[in-house]
């Protein structure tokens, strides 16, 4: 499947830029003219995801955050990683309310929530080198 | 007390908010909170963080937590994580001041 369009962002891990991201994917998505809560659903895992990033990866030190967008004709391919601490064990990650910083009023949802709102989504990660999170929604609302 | 959340709620606004919401807690003499979300334009899971942390903090001192203006991305949000079963959703502010 060939992508009808495709963006590369780079960007400070800074919390500021974690709305810049949202809104940069929900821009670049709606060129195919997704509902409106589609395009919320994308810009919530893009928050999530970036979020981590911020939060987990740096630890709140600074580090770049990569978006990497793939537009399809009813589909999108998003990809966000970070060069930061990693994650030791993925699937107890992923587990719905397990969170790593219970003391910093997270709840452990944000995989939950990005699973929830995309139709895939794959993490991989080694201890100290970073973390990638693949996502990809079909907008049910495109199919023709 | 009624905390109206007007704008995006992420991690990123979290902070100011939750400095916000804690200073007029302390003041507050009545510790039951109402959170009226709908001038809310985005939240993530931060929103749960701060809801849930608010809630904590004022059931110790014998208040009660409810949230009014849900929109479907948020109430999908807050469902996922069961954090309705302990702060209830309802229509209006009357509605939840009525339950409280
Ligand atoms: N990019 C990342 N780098 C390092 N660790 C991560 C990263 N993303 C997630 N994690 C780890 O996975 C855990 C679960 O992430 P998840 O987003 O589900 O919850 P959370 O961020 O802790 O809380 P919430 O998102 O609800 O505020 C985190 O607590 C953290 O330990
Ligand atoms: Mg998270």
């Amino acid at each position: 499947m060939q992508p009808i369009n495709e963006i590369k962002l780079e960007f400070l891990s800074k919390s500021s830029n974690e709305a810049f991201a949202r809104v940069v994917a929900a821009a670049f998505v709606s060129q195919i003219d997704p509902t409106l809560e589609e395009l919320a659903d994308v810009k919530t895992a893009v928050s999530e995801a970036v979020t981590n990033a911020v939060i987990h990866g740096y630890e709140n030190s600074q580090g770049l955050i990569r978006m990497h967008c793939k537009l399809f004709c009813d589909a999108v391919e998003i990809i966000i990683s970070d060069d930061g601490v990693g994650i030791e064990d993925i699937e107890l990650a992923r587990q719905p309310l397990y969170t790593s910083k219970p003391d910093m009023d997270r709840s452990g949802m944000g995989f939950t929530v990005m699973e929830s709102f995309m139709d895939i989504v794959e993490v991989t990660s080694k201890p100290g080198e970073g973390t990638t999170v693949y996502m990809f929604k079909t907008f049910k609302s495109l199919i023709k | 007390m009624i905390a109206g959340v007007v704008g995006e709620l992420d991690h990123h606004s979290a902070d100011y908010i939750r400095q916000k919401l804690d200073a007029e807690l302390v003041k507050a003499s009545n510790k039951n909170i109402i959170f009226d979300l709908s001038k809310m334009s985005f939240m993530d899971s931060s929103g749960i963080g701060i809801i849930m942390g608010r809630y904590k903090n004022i059931q110790k001192l014998g208040g009660k937590a409810s949230l009014v203006g849900l929109s479907d991305q948020s109430r999908r949000i807050f469902e996922m994580s069961g954090l309705l079963k302990i702060v209830p959703a309802y229509e209006t502010i009357d509605e939840a001041l009525k339950n409280m």
